[in-house]
């Protein structure tokens, strides 16, 4: 049904946990370079969506969880990005740190239908709550 | 009394010979050369990967003029011997000098053989022999036309391999019915033919050529069948034969090569012929390993040993084209007293032949996999009974014995007198022995001690191999720091193989040279993206995805996450008008912070990145243009007023250094780069802490390189003085171009100097001029793709999405 969602937390999941998802649009594929990111304006700062050589979507706070660098900016490679002021790598899929560094930053849910994408705003709202 | 030795020829042979000499008998003879070619020594079976660009002509020069005025020896350049005079013991050059001799060693080569046909004198017809025809062959190859090369033998696929790596489209015409027929059996012809026809050249074989043909040059080339093909250049690689003929006329006893007994002496005691113009036992050679051989018997003669004596020993072939193996020895036809062990394994592209007669090798071909070619040899010279181990013989020393071994441990299980290195007849334990002896830690020590690995280097891994085993754990055979963990390769050797293998996009570099990582990481993209960026200024199309952020948006990114804006002060140099501009442009975008820089400009910090396409485009209006503060590129040329204002300046400073800035602005580096001009001793622009300086003088420009003042400080080294203020940016431009191609990607300037040499930089930069100026052509031709301002392209609309976010969500649901 949405093929080409990268993200673990596909739909699927999220129905079993029994969290209501509110999907919104902010765009479709193409709007996003591959191996690169775009940012989503957020009530609560910055979100990261990113676009792999694979064509997988994944959307992190654009926060690095050192020293709050902006990881939309990072250099994309694999399913990681490499923040742009320290050289933290920071796992796309699960939000995570790589390597010897220790911290992560929230995922946020993504599908994608077609060529659009969406976010799950609910996790957003819940957040902001 | 000492004696006069004199040396027609100066090629691998001779120059092996003087150096035992040297050690043998040192001081005995005063010894004078003549060299036909206009240059010292050099290692001619390198002239491949010269070719193919893999290597520099300066990598291959086994002896360098320092070497000769060391050791006392006269080397005459450029001096064919046109006579020689046996009565009065004298030869004669063709430039009109007569030298005497007590000993003669002729040592004149071979010439290439030429097949007669009609048109085999049209320019663009070439043979394949030394330097100069190399030379000639990557000049034509920069047309990227078409080349035939006659010959599918050793040479002729080397050419070939090396004329399709410089971008030539390449047909080889062999005669017989497979390649290499003289070392490879049909099979393993028939796979290295499918090799080398992977690699984009043709190959057609049974062709006869009958005439080249072209209205006064050449255009192509017909075959006896009626084929017509297309080629503006022609290699002939169909063989040699010994250049006899300067010891013909002077009444030497001459066969198919200058006739010698085993001691290397002719029928004239005081003359003696080495090389593949000397024919010993009927025999004549081609390959390194017997010349070599020939070299150590002759030195022992002359030092006065007369029992020396040339014994024949078969010696293994390799091809020297990256990516194939092929491994060839001894006598490998088919017999009724021979038997024959074949392994194929076509998924991996292997091949294996042994060929026995009773019970012990006699010749090996091996393809694909190479790697107990050594072993093989190994058994086939000591002839030893392989009967016990028959049914395993084929997979190799790793299997005999029950497990396999690990790499490590065949090579460690090989016998003290296996030879290592065939092209020099180095045995395990001599260079185990040397180690030891002589405390060795690097290959280049074990090269210079021992000769193994330095002549053709296939063994290099093998010595590598007997390093580790002797040295342990203190020795790393990976001192080449890898780029990155996505591979084993260091950045030399990636840069390197991105020219020789062509490769122009990331993708195919990571393909090519078999990345672990699918793409790639933060590491080692950008360096790649740089390299190709430099390689292949007109072709490369740079990826965005691989640069840092900083290279991607033309700002600095801050801690923040804001950004900061330097635009360009030629020199340094500003006037009102520029500094109203940036007045309006802090108002307007309410700049909070504004600093002179240590550049010389004005630096504006805390931008959004929203906003750098406005801030661009009002700086725009008023003239500037990025100042790349942000790049690994030519960042500020600092200066001082100079001759125009200061009672001390001694030329125009500032103007030279506006002028080195507008002419090498936007071009990238491996680092950064930043220069200042100085216009007199007293160093105002502080010039010598600089990556590139100048210190202007009464006499003109004292060109200063790799300063640093930042991680580490340092002061620059002198390049060289130049009179006019032309040859000082040529210079400085050819230097920049030097580092652009060689340095690895973060390396500073001063680095790169320390670990090639200054010395080397300074020989490329200031005494060769032909070199001077090919690295200035190549630097203006890049500029042509680089000189375009990032900030007005991006004012323009480029990379728009960059700058705005890609959507603006859930702030009703926030509000509620």
């Amino acid at each position: 049904m949405f093929p080409k969602s990268g993200n673990r937390f596909g739909v699927e999941s999220m129905r079993k946990k029994g969290i209501h998802m509110n999907w919104t649009a902010i765009g479709s594929l193409s709007d996003i370079p591959r191996r690169g990111a775009r940012c989503v304006a957020t009530p609560r700062g910055k979100i990261a969506v990113f676009r792999t050589a694979d064509d997988k979507v994944f959307a992190i706070d654009d926060h690095c969880p050192h020293k709050g660098g902006p990881l939309s900016q990072g250099i994309v490679h694999g399913a990681a990005v490499t923040c742009p002021l320290h050289n933290w790598v920071i796992s796309l899929e699960t939000g995570k740190a790589l390597g010897a560094d220790e911290g992560a930053v929230r995922t946020i849910p993504v599908k994608v239908e077609g060529e659009r994408l969406f976010i799950a705003l609910e996790a957003l709202a819940s957040r902001a709550a | 009394m000492t004696e006069k030795l004199v040396i027609i020829g100066n090629g691998m042979a001779p120059g092996r010979m003087l150096e035992h000499l040297l050690e043998k008998a040192p001081g005995r003879y005063a010894v004078t050369i003549f060299n036909a070619e206009p240059r010292v020594n050099y290692d001619r079976i390198m002239l491949s990967p010269v070719l193919s660009g893999e290597k520099d002509y300066e990598e291959i020069i086994i002896h360098g003029d320092g070497w000769y005025i060391k050791h006392g020896i006269t080397l005459y350049k450029g001096h064919k011997i046109v006579a020689i005079d046996r009565t009065a013991k004298t030869v004669t050059s063709d430039h009109g000098v007569t030298e005497p001799y007590d000993k003669l060693v002729i040592a004149t080569g071979s010439v290439p053989f030429i097949i007669p046909v009609p048109g085999h004198n049209l320019p663009g017809v070439l043979t394949y022999r030394d330097l100069d025809d190399v030379r000639a062959m990557m000049l034509a190859a920069q047309s990227r036309a078409k080349a035939v090369v006659i010959g599918g033998g050793l040479l002729g696929l080397e050419a070939a391999a090396g004329l399709n790596a410089q971008g030539m489209d390449v047909t080889v015409l062999h005669v017989m019915p497979t390649l290499m027929e003289r070392q490879l059996d049909p099979a393993a012809g028939y796979l290295l033919q499918r090799a080398v026809e992977e690699r984009g050249i043709k190959v057609i074989t049974k062709a006869n050529t009958q005439a080249i043909t072209g209205n006064g040059k050449v255009e192509q080339v017909e075959l006896a069948d009626g084929t017509i093909i297309p080629a503006t250049l022609v290699v002939m690689a169909v063989g040699i034969r010994p250049n006899a003929a300067l010891a013909k006329d002077a009444g030497i006893a001459v066969n198919r090569g200058i006739v010698v007994d085993a001691g290397m002496r002719s029928n004239d005691p005081d003359i003696y012929a080495l090389g593949e113009c000397a024919e010993v036992n009927g025999m004549v050679y081609g390959l390194v390993a017997p010349l070599y051989e020939m070299a150590r018997v002759t030195a022992s003669q002359l030092a006065g040993d007369e029992t020396a004596a040339f014994v024949h020993s078969d010696t293994p072939t390799k091809l020297k084209v990256t990516g194939i193996e092929l491994f060839s020895l001894g006598d490998f036809a088919d017999g009724d007293d021979r038997q024959e062990i074949v392994l194929r394994d076509a998924s991996a592209g292997v091949y294996k032949r042994l060929v026995l007669k009773d019970d012990r090798i006699i010749g090996t071909v091996l393809y694909g996999e190479t790697a107990d070619g050594a072993w093989f040899n190994d058994l086939k010279k000591k002839q030893t009974d392989i009967s016990e181990m028959r049914d395993t013989l084929i997979f190799g020393q790793s299997y005999q014995g029950g497990a396999p071994l690990d790499p490590m441990a065949a090579v460690a299980a090989l016998p003290d007198d296996a030879e290592i290195c065939g092209c020099n007849g180095v045995c395990k334990s001599k260079i185990t022995g040397a180690i030891t002896a002589k405390g060795l830690t690097s290959l280049d020590d074990v090269r210079a001690h021992t000769k193994a690995s330095a002549s053709c280097g296939s063994c290099t891994g093998l010595v590598e191999k007997l390093m580790v085993l002797t040295l342990g754990d203190t020795y790393n055979p990976a001192a080449v720091q890898p780029m990155c963990s996505c591979t084993t390769l260091g950045h030399d050797e990636v840069r390197r193989l991105i020219k020789a293998k062509g490769l122009k996009t990331i993708p195919a570099v990571m393909q090519e040279l078999e990345w672990k990582t699918s793409c790639g990481c933060a590491k080692c993209r950008p360096a790649l993206n740089y390299y190709l960026v430099c390689d292949w200024p007109n072709e490369y199309a740079d990826d965005y995805q691989s640069r840092f952020i900083n290279e991607r948006v033309h700002a600095n990114i801050q801690k923040d996450g804001t950004y900061s804006v330097v635009p360009r002060m030629w020199g340094g140099v500003t006037n009102s008008s520029e500094l109203r501009a940036i007045a309006d442009v802090v108002d307007k975008f309410e700049i909070p912070m504004v600093k002179v820089t240590g550049g010389q400009r004005i630096d504006m910090l805390g931008i959004r990145k929203e906003d750098l396409p406005a801030v661009w485009a009002d700086l725009g209006q008023a003239g500037f243009v990025s100042g790349h503060a942000y790049a690994k590129g030519l960042r500020t040329v600092k200066t001082c007023v100079g001759s125009d204002w200061c009672r001390f300046g001694t030329q125009d400073s500032t103007g030279f250094g506006v002028r080195i800035e507008k002419f090498m602005w936007g071009s990238w580096t491996p680092a950064k780069v930043k220069m200042a001009v100085s216009g007199c001793p007293r160093n105002c622009a502080e010039a010598t802490c600089k990556d590139v300086g100048v210190i202007c003088v009464e006499s003109g420009y004292e060109i200063h390189f790799a300063g640093a003042a930042g991680l580490d400080i340092k002061g620059t080294e002198v390049l060289g003085l130049v009179k006019t203020e032309d040859e000082a940016l040529e210079h400085i431009v050819a230097l920049t171009q030097m580092y652009r191609e060689q340095a690895r990607y973060l390396e500073r300037i001063y680095k790169w100097a320390k670990r090639i040499g200054i010395a080397e930089v300074k020989r490329q930069i200031m005494d060769d001029t032909s070199k001077r100026k090919a690295y200035y052509d190549r630097f203006v031709f890049s500029q042509k793709f680089a000189q375009v301002d990032p900030w007005s392209e991006r004012v323009s609309g480029k990379d728009k999405h960059e700058f705005r976010p890609m959507a603006s969500v859930g702030f009703a649901e926030a509000a509620e």
